[in-house]
Formats: C-alpha cells, structure tokens, sequence
C-alpha cells in the first residue's frame, strides 16, 4: 500500500508541513517494499487559490491509497474522498514518527476537514 | 459624466465625500444617481437611506456536469486555471466558488458534458433618495466575483446622468473595476503616513489607467504636512479640505449627512461639484 504525507522536506526525518495544499513535499512511502519516492508540490506553492484542490489531485496521481497530514481543508478533503483516499490526521513531528503511528494503528481515518477554507 | 469617487486607504471618507457630493448634485437639479461599487462592504444606503424599487439578482456562469456524457478525459481539469474543475479517474468534480466563468471548460470538453449554468452572486438594488437615484450592489458573502458583480451595478449607469460611483478601497481588481471607463477620479485621503502611503499607489493606478484625478483631503488638521508636500511636488490639485470636524465624525456615527447635519456644508459640497465640473 502506498501512503502519501505531507511533508516539509525530502527525507523520513523531515517533519509534517503544517499545510496540505502548499507542502512542500509529498513523500508517498510504499509499505509492501519499504521504499519511498518525493513528489515535487512547487507547482502549487504560488497558485492563487486551489492549492489544496490541486494537491489533492497529485497525491491521487501518485498511486497513494491514504494521506497523513497535519491538516487539511474542505475543499482538499472534498477531493481526495471522491478519489478514494483515506485521509489521517496528525501531530507526529517526523514522517517516520507519522508512519510508525499509522502502522501501530493509533491513527483514526479523519471524516471530515479539519480546518476551514481560505477565502479564494 | 462619470465620477469615481476612490481611496487607496479604507475608511478615508470615500463614502463620506460620495453620498453627499450626490445629494447637493441632485438637490440643485442636475439628474444624478448614485452607484455604490464597494459590494462587497456597501455602507451608502446608511446615510443616503434610499427607498428601494427594484432588487435584482446577480448571476454568473459555472460550469454544470452531465456525468452521464463524461468519460473523465481530464480536458476541462487540465484548461481551469482557477482549479474550479479537477477530473479524477471517473469523476469531474466542480468548486463554484473558484470559478471565474471564463467558459475554457464548457469550450473544451470534447463530449458535450458540461454546460453552463447560473450561479447567483449577489443583487443589485435600486430606488430613490428625493431627486437623486440610488442603486446599490452586494457581493453575497463567501463569493469572490467581486468586479463581475460591480461590473453589473455599473450597466445601470444611465447616459443621461451624472453618475457619482462610490469604489471599494484599495488599488486591486474590483478598484480597477469600478474605475474602468469614468471621466474623472476624487481620491479620498487623509493627511496621516498611512494615507499618503496608500494614497501614493492609488495614484499610481489612475496615472496607469490615464484618468484625470484630483485629491480631497479629509479629517484636515491630524496627521502632518507630508500629504500636502507631496501633492506639491508632484502637481497633484487639492480640490477639496474636510476638516477634522468632531461634528462631522458625531453626525457619521448616528448614520446622518453632514449636508443635513451641519448646515455650511451644503455649500462647501456644492464648491466641491462645481470644482470638478459636476455642476456650473
């Protein structure tokens, strides 16, 4: 299974970037052969508006069947559920702190946005 | 003849100058109405209190998907710049309120399903304040159409008329929105650092939009001699001093005029319109 987070940096050691739509990284981990590849976001760190939309649809492109995230909004939640993507909810410093809690199953798939949206 | 009446800066009395400036037009014969383009925070009717005849709804176009036809080629995903559509594997899903109804994706869509449909952003209203004709735009809230919906209030501008447009503040979209096509810009600023600091880009914007444009100074008397200075040194015309008038601020707080309130001002006002040509 393929796990995208949300990510300020390049490595398992890297923290969980507080936003979603305009993270810096995605590191999608796939657990069935413990290697993980990093998804570029810098195309939606400038956009206008969307940004969650947008990132929404690129960890669905990257194959991920769930994402862990510090945050994310309405319209980035809306998204990623209509694609099938389980999203978890976060406080774990690291990447990997995230990933141990995800596999210890202490993380509860989140029902709904967990901030409000932006404006534009 | 068209009057915009602007601010870089909020709350320098845009409002203030537009609202009674329209009245003392109308009051001495000249058919005038009064367009309030700051929908989203529109404050004119407060003072003017207009008798409402007529309220119109504001639409604009977004796109409406007909999954049926879809076969989720991704087309309408891939032109949206404002990330209003994203096609998934199976599916379009569409965010209105991103929308900027430039119509790219109903254009593209290579199977007929998409279509455009209304969405209502807001209404315009309209009425009458004695002589002088009111019409009033509102943004509702959540929507971000905002120079669509000012664009709207500005077809009821009529030909005939000296119309007196009160804009939003600031120097972005919905200003130059509000600005596109007037005769002459009043810039509303008061002689404090932070008004000349705002009043320096809205200057900057008119000069880019080449309209011609004079300054009023409003609440006279605080701040320092920094806005007059520079208005010298750039050749910018003072038309008009508001003074720092505890009478004017105690007759805005109880929703009145200052021309109904205190009784000089219905001639400074009048100097003001003949100034800038709104009246011989």
């Amino acid at each position: 299974m393929k796990i995208a987070f949300a990510a300020s940096g390049e490595t398992l050691e890297a923290a969980l970037d507080s936003r979603f739509g305009r993270a810096a990284k995605f590191i999608v981990y796939d657990t069935e052969i413990d290697a993980f590849a990093v998804v570029d976001n810098v195309q939606n760190l400038n956009v206008a508006q969307g940004s969650g939309i947008q990132a929404a649809q690129t960890v669905s492109q990257s194959g991920a069947e769930c994402l862990v995230a510090r945050h994310c909004g309405p319209k980035a939640f809306r998204v990623l559920s209509a694609a099938g993507i389980t999203v978890y909810h976060s406080a774990a410093p690291t990447v990997a702190a995230a990933l141990e809690a995800l596999k210890a199953g202490t993380l509860e798939p989140a029902t709904s946005s967990d901030v409000e949206g932006h404006w534009v | 003849m068209i009057v915009a009446v602007a601010s870089g800066k909020g709350g320098t009395g845009k409002t203030t100058v537009a609202t009674n400036l329209a009245r003392v037009c109308a009051a001495a014969g000249r058919a005038t109405q009064y367009l309030d383009c700051d929908v989203e925070e529109p404050n004119g009717h407060i003072f003017l209190k207009p008798q409402i005849t007529q309220r119109q709804d504001v639409t604009v176009e977004v796109p409406e998907v007909d999954a049926s036809k879809c076969t989720a080629c991704g087309a309408c995903g891939r032109i949206c710049q404002y990330s209003a559509i994203v096609c998934l594997q199976d599916q379009v899903l569409t965010f209105e309120s991103l929308c900027h109804s430039c119509g790219g994706c109903w254009l593209v869509c290579p199977s007929g399903a998409l279509r455009p449909k209304p969405l209502k952003i807001g209404e315009v209203e309209s009425g009458t304040v004695g002589a002088l004709d009111y019409v009033g735009g509102r943004l509702e809230i959540g929507h971000v159409r905002t120079p669509a919906m000012i664009g709207q209030v500005k077809t009821r501008i009529r030909p005939d008329a000296l119309a007196i447009i009160d804009v939003p503040p600031g120097t972005s979209c919905p200003v130059v929105a509000a600005l596109k096509g007037v005769d002459f810009v009043l810039l509303v600023t008061e002689p404090t650092p932070f008004g000349l600091n705002d009043l320096k880009l809205a200057v900057e914007l008119v000069r880019e939009m080449g309209l011609p444009f004079s300054v009023v100074i409003n609440r006279d008397g605080i701040g320092n001699d920094e806005t007059q200075a520079h208005c010298t040194a750039e050749k910018i015309d003072i038309v008009a001093r508001l003074p720092d008038d505890r009478r004017i601020a105690q007759a805005y707080s109880s929703g009145h005029m200052i021309i109904d309130a205190i009784d000089e001002y219905a001639g400074h006002f009048r100097k003001l319109a003949t100034a800038i040509g709104c009246l011989e």
